[in-house]
């Protein structure tokens, strides 16, 4: 599902004059809710640098709207065995230094990658299955992974590729292994920073990056594809809800993310100002201890009721997911029957697997069938700055597990302590949110619903240990799967597995808006990112 | 003298030290920063390999010693988050807090010397009660109150000022600063004014206080005597001789400026170092925390020795043997 | 053991004086405190009743025949009956708030986001000043947010008082190096600002209640210490102590007998600007996320909550919390500039 929807009147000409003369016709300024922690595209794997990443260092594969993969600077792609990969390199792109292009320069960035000193947060993740490469051509590159891995051209879009020959290296000359590439020299983090080291082929270039301040990029007018509409991109963080309000409504930025729900219908009312909203691919979840024999948050029972099925199902069908979207979301979120929203690769269909609809007496039957008739207390633990509105979902559901008898409270803490405690499995149910990476429903089914088996990778957010082995088995299919419509097919059992036994209870899609002024137009995009070379000066 | 110097140093290196041990091991205990840095789906052995790369994998007491023995070395870090040294990072940020700061306290001056000296001058006077009834609503609104209060009505509302943010910066002196732009100065009015406020009560204070005693001296009695009017004899005479005491308290009040800028910055999205702190705590990142404390206890440590020795020398009655009392 | 020992005068025979009115507020306002602390879960209606008539009347007691001068003036009344309101407003909270707003099981977010004046769905109940998001009563939660707020603020106050007046009273009983020592301490500590110490201290801490007080002690017992000590010394010179000490008096009489009640009036007026500063540091703590708990929200934090709906004209949800908030300190801080210049003449005009 997709929503697209414009309000507002169009009123440009109005919202010209009401706008101090700040943005010219060919500058853009974007109020974002959070800020790059660094211009190095590898720095840190994590949306807001991901973002900025995207103008100014290309990746071998783009995606689009929907998080389908789409050419960039490999022309094309495909499995030529189980186990080898084969990428076919555009031949006419330069980068920002006019050093060209080609195969080497991506095993240099792999080279890179794992060696981004004191990186919180590397791409290795999206660089691990591969474990050689051949360069038949300097702009054909093949490469090796130990098992068949359908998801490489997915993780491949995920990295930008920087030059070798810009940082003194003769990409021919690297001896890759897995392990590493022998002693080559890389750029480092405060060069990416400083602008020395920040040569990409994307359509920006960096011009400054000001911590606390602003990131500004220009347009690279030697760009190989279609120009960038705007000479100038400024991106202000702005991470408080309603500063970043009042900087678009007076005026002081052209576009901002993640405006409050709260003031969405505020920003619909404004003239001059639009608003754009659509569906994203992260879900919110409720997870339940379903492994432990004793449960640290659940009182006035000896044994851990959430281990029984029935149990979990009862707790699934006295939330009233609508409610939540309604009241809680204002209407700006999707309520889910399951991890990924439908039409997204592995989901279901539109319509064929809906979000449970609220059913206190059937949950209250099944909590009497399980011989908790009398109710029991609960603790829901939940982050309160991580997730849109996430303390005050956590409070719904607080109220709806109350009224199916439950003596229930809520705990939030901020998002560093909350996970960390999540991760010392200090709760029996939390409250959290998953947004999938690839774009497939293998991710959420992988992290949140798989055995905690920590060697292969398996139930690494999987904090409620729910463990079904026929999964497990289903899911290792599936990931070495290369065919797409089969491996759809098993991911989506998977799914239905997972939800049967409610391993995990899905809450909510959120829905990522935008507010903008009239006289710009951008199309929301699952992966909740701001690329300013998609933003276009309304027609 | 040098004694004394030497000993007050000592013992405010012995609280930098506790504060320091309380810090470090205090966020050690709330949480990893890790756990949120990482990417969601990094693999448990990416979790692993990214506290060794931030040295977060060894226990807290070797992690303490290897930052004590940096330190004593003058290095306190690098940011969890920005990979950049710690006092890098602070040391970038200062100068907005110190414009912002400084801009504070004009404004404190601004509105509290005039209402001060009215308020002295008609201290028997309604005026003068309902100014110094005033000044105790100024003390106790909320900081941060008054600046969602301030954003709401000049900004959103009549749309005169912008509402947060920095604006244009010209560099001066290798700092970048906002006060020698038009553009940037629009940006500021509304933080320093919220950050004024507080200090505007105690100036007022002050100025009322001086005021009084003023207008019972010689000199004022003489100049009425001269027949001068009021007016003159206000601004004259008694502003003259009130405005070195204010100035001076307010000076010792930079610091504590600096203190609530912490509230007011993340009000307005000011991007100085009290925001760096607050989104510092919030991520744990431990390096910019224990360092910003360290940097602001010099300032601290600085700013009071100087106030010392300024007492020193201006009244020879205090002695500096370690007791005033 | 003691340099005042040491110091053994000639008797004279001077009355020994004691005066009990310190002592007197000071229970009171422990009586209160372990009330808020306790909640009505111990304290009976009639309990907090009798506290609060009994708060009153050590209070009448302190001001004693200057009760005259404190009242001159409009300030005066308006502050002294806006801060007894809003002392009752806190004690009585669970009898007056239409709601409990901690009781998941009275809220229904299908009420949320309502203006004032809205009924809810079945018309039984009416939000005089609306709801929030949860569809919990504004009303209620300012009443228990005050509760909140007032009892971080006079928990605090109070155990810092304690502390301050142990430290300070040995400080200058000891005499010497420790006097010295402890001294160098409070200077230091006075010489940080609050905010920022408290700011350290919560990060350290991580939320709640517990530690939000703590760090709120930390931060304020060396305000308390520094002016015991500096009362300690100079009523230690007085004639009345050295009669008692000549009268063969122990120690520990003088020093709880006599010395402690007469540290305790200049107290008074310190610990009530202090309430007053503490809610305001309570609150800015709270808005900046590290302090009480969402689940118990304080003045701050409501305000805080409320604030992402101001721009959009739900303005109800921070604005009257935030009044109530500007009230119960303003008229705390009125009261306190009453106290301070009818009990401290050097300071007034």
């Amino acid at each position: 599902m997709h929503i697209t929807k414009l309000r507002g009147a169009v009123c440009a000409a109005a919202i010209l004059a009401m706008a101090p003369a700040l943005a010219g016709a060919q500058e853009l300024r974007i109020g974002v809710g959070s800020e790059a922690s660094a211009a190095d595209p590898h720095f840190h794997n994590i949306g807001t640098n991901n973002q900025l990443r995207r103008g100014i260092f290309e990746a071998l594969i783009d995606t689009d709207e929907q998080q389908a993969l789409r050419p960039l600077l490999a022309e094309s792609w495909e499995a030529v065995d189980d186990t080898t990969w084969q990428f076919n390199l555009r031949d006419d792109v330069t980068f920002t230094d006019g050093s060209s292009f080609d195969a080497w320069d991506v095993i240099y960035t792999i080279c890179r990658i794992p060696n981004v000193p004191e990186s919180p947060s590397p791409f290795t993740t999206y660089t691990k299955a591969a474990i050689g490469f051949e360069v038949p051509d300097p702009h054909t590159l093949l490469v090796k992974t130990a098992e068949p891995y359908p998801l490489l051209p997915t993780e491949f879009a995920t990295w930008g590729i920087i030059s070798a020959k810009a940082n003194g290296v003769n990409g021919e000359e690297i001896e890759f292994t897995p392990e590493d590439c022998g002693d080559i020299e890389y750029p480092t983090t405060q060069a990416f920073n400083d602008g020395s080291a920040a040569i990409g082929t994307g359509p920006f270039k960096l011009e400054a990056f000001r911590r606390g301040d602003s990131v500004t990029v220009v347009r690279n007018d030697d760009y190989w594809g279609e120009p960038a509409p705007w000479e100038r991109v400024t991106y202000l963080p702005l991470t408080s809800d309603g500063p970043r309000v009042a900087a678009l409504l007076a005026g002081d930025v052209d576009l901002i993310e993640t405006p409050a729900l709260q003031d969405l219908e505020r920003l619909q009312n404004t003239d001059g100002i639009e608003v754009i909203e659509g569906i994203s691919n992260r879900v919110i979840y409720i997870h339940l201890d379903s492994d432990r024999d004793e449960t640290p948050m659940v009182t006035g029972t000896d044994e851990n009721p959430l281990k029984d099925q029935r149990v979990r199902e009862a707790l699934s069908l006295a939330i009233d997911r609508q409610a939540i979207v309604d009241r809680i979301m204002q209407g700006v979120a999707v309520p889910a029957g399951e991890l990924l929203p439908a039409g997204m690769f592995g989901a279901h269909a539109e319509g064929d697997y809906p979000a449970p609809t609220v059913d206190l007496e059937r949950a209250q039957a099944l909590l009497e069938e399980a011989g908790y008739g009398d109710g029991f207390g609960i603790t829901l633990a939940t982050p309160n700055d991580r997730y849109m509105n996430d303390a005050q979902v956590a409070q719904a559901v607080a109220q709806m597990w109350s009224r199916l008898g439950l003596e229930t409270q809520v705990d939030a803490s901020t998002a560093t302590t909350f996970f960390s405690r999540r991760n010392n499995l200090e709760f029996s149910a939390y409250l959290a949110g998953w947004g999938s990476g690839t774009g497939e429903m293998s991710s959420p089914i992988k992290a949140l619903t798989a055995t905690y088996l920590p060697e292969r990778g398996y139930g690494g957010a999987n904090g409620g240990r729910y463990s079904n082995p026929e999964l497990d088995d289903l899911l290792t299919r599936a990931l070495a799967t290369v065919d797409d419509a089969e491996r759809e097919q098993m991911l989506r059992e998977a799914s239905e597995m997972a939800m049967e036994d409610v391993g995990v209870i899905p809450l909510h899609f959120e829905v990522t808006p935008w507010a903008m002024k009239s006289s710009i137009r951008y199309e929301p995009r699952v992966d909740q990112y701001t690329l300013p070379y998609h933003i276009h000066p309304a027609d | 003298m040098l004694v004394y110097l030497l000993r007050r140093i000592a013992q405010s290196v012995f609280v930098l030290l506790a504060m320091m041990v309380i810090v470090f091991f205090g966020i050690y205990m709330v949480g990893n920063p890790v756990d949120i840095l990482v990417a969601p789906d990094a693999t448990p052995l990416e979790v692993e390999q990214a506290k060794a790369r931030l040295g977060l994998d060894q226990p807290v007491v070797v992690q303490f010693w290897n930052f004590f023995v940096n330190a004593l070395q003058g290095d306190l870090g690098r940011s969890f988050v920005h990979g950049e040294s710690a006092v890098r990072l602070i040391l970038y940020y200062m100068p907005a807090t110190l414009e912002l700061a400084a801009l504070g306290l004009f404004f404190a001056i601004l509105i509290g010397v005039p209402l001060g000296v009215y308020a002295g001058y008609k201290s028997d006077k309604w005026q003068g009660r309902a100014i110094m009834t005033g000044s105790i609503f100024g003390f106790s609104l909320p900081n941060f109150w008054v600046g969602m209060l301030l954003i709401l009505i000049f900004a959103v509302q009549l749309q005169w000022l912008p509402s947060t943010g920095r604006g244009q910066t010209v560099e001066v002196l290798g700092m970048r600063l906002s006060i020698f732009s038009s553009n940037g100065l629009k940006y500021m009015i509304l933080p320093a004014i919220t950050l004024a406020l507080y200090k505007a009560s105690l100036v007022i204070r002050l100025a009322r206080a001086g005021t009084q005693e003023a207008l019972v001296q010689d000199y004022v009695k003489f100049a009425r005597a001269k027949g001068l009017s009021e007016t003159r004899i206000l601004i004259v005479h008694v502003l003259k001789n009130i405005m070195i005491p204010i100035v001076t308290v307010l000076g010792l009040e930079l610091g504590s400026m600096i203190a609530f800028a912490v509230v007011t910055e993340s009000v307005f999205a000011w991007p100085g170092m009290g925001k760096l702190l607050i989104d510092s705590i919030r991520s744990l990142d431990r390096p910019v925390v224990v360092a910003y404390l360290m940097l602001t206890v010099v300032i601290f440590i600085v700013i009071n020795l100087v106030v010392d020795i300024v007492y020193t020398l201006l009244d020879p009655r205090v002695r500096v043997t370690g007791d005033a009392t | 053991m003691s340099e005042i020992a040491h110091r053994a005068a000639p008797p004279k025979a001077a009355e020994p004086r004691t005066d009990w009115t310190g002592p007197a507020i000071f229970g009171a306002l422990i009586l209160s405190g372990i009330v808020m602390i306790w909640g009505p879960q111990i304290a009976s209606l009639p309990a907090r009743i009798i506290l609060l008539a009994a708060f009153i009347l050590a209070g009448r007691r302190a001001l004693g025949d200057k009760i005259g001068q404190y009242f001159s003036g409009p300030m005066a009344y308006f502050g002294t009956g806006f801060m007894l309101l809003f002392l009752a407003l806190a004690l009585f909270a669970p009898e007056i708030a239409p709601q409990n707003p901690y009781d998941l099981r009275q809220l229904d977010i299908m009420d949320g986001r309502l203006a004032p004046g809205a009924t809810n769905f079945s018309e039984t109940f009416t939000y005089r000043l609306g709801t929030d998001e949860q569809g919990r009563d504004i009303l209620s939660a300012i009443l228990y947010g005050l509760r909140v707020s007032l009892m971080v603020a006079v928990t605090a106050t109070l155990i810092a008082m304690i502390i301050g007046i142990v430290v300070g009273i040995y400080a200058a009983w000891a005499g010497g190096r420790v006097d010295a020592l402890l001294m160098r301490i409070v200077d230091l500590q006075l010489s940080f600002p609050t905010i920022l110490v408290a700011l350290m201290l919560m990060a350290a801490f991580g939320r709640g209640i517990d530690k939000i007080i703590i760090a709120l002690i930390i931060v304020q017992w060396a305000y308390y210490a520094r002016t015991v000590r500096g009362t300690a010394l100079s009523e230690a010179r007085k004639e009345y102590i050295d009669a008692a000490k000549g009268l063969g008096l122990p120690s520990w009489r003088i020093l709880l007998g006599h010395l402690l009640p007469n540290c305790i009036p200049p107290l008074i007026v310190i610990s009530t600007v202090q309430v007053a500063n503490t809610i305001v540091i309570e609150s800015s703590l709270s808005f900046l996320g590290v302090g009480v708990p969402i689940t118990q929200p304080s003045l701050g934090l409501l305000i805080a909550n409320g604030y992402g709906y101001m721009l959009s004209g739900q303005y109800w949800m921070s604005m009257f919390p935030g009044l109530a908030l500007l009230g119960v300190v303003a008229s705390i801080n009125m009261v306190g500039d009453r106290l301070r210049d009818t009990l401290n003449p050097r300071l007034r005009k």
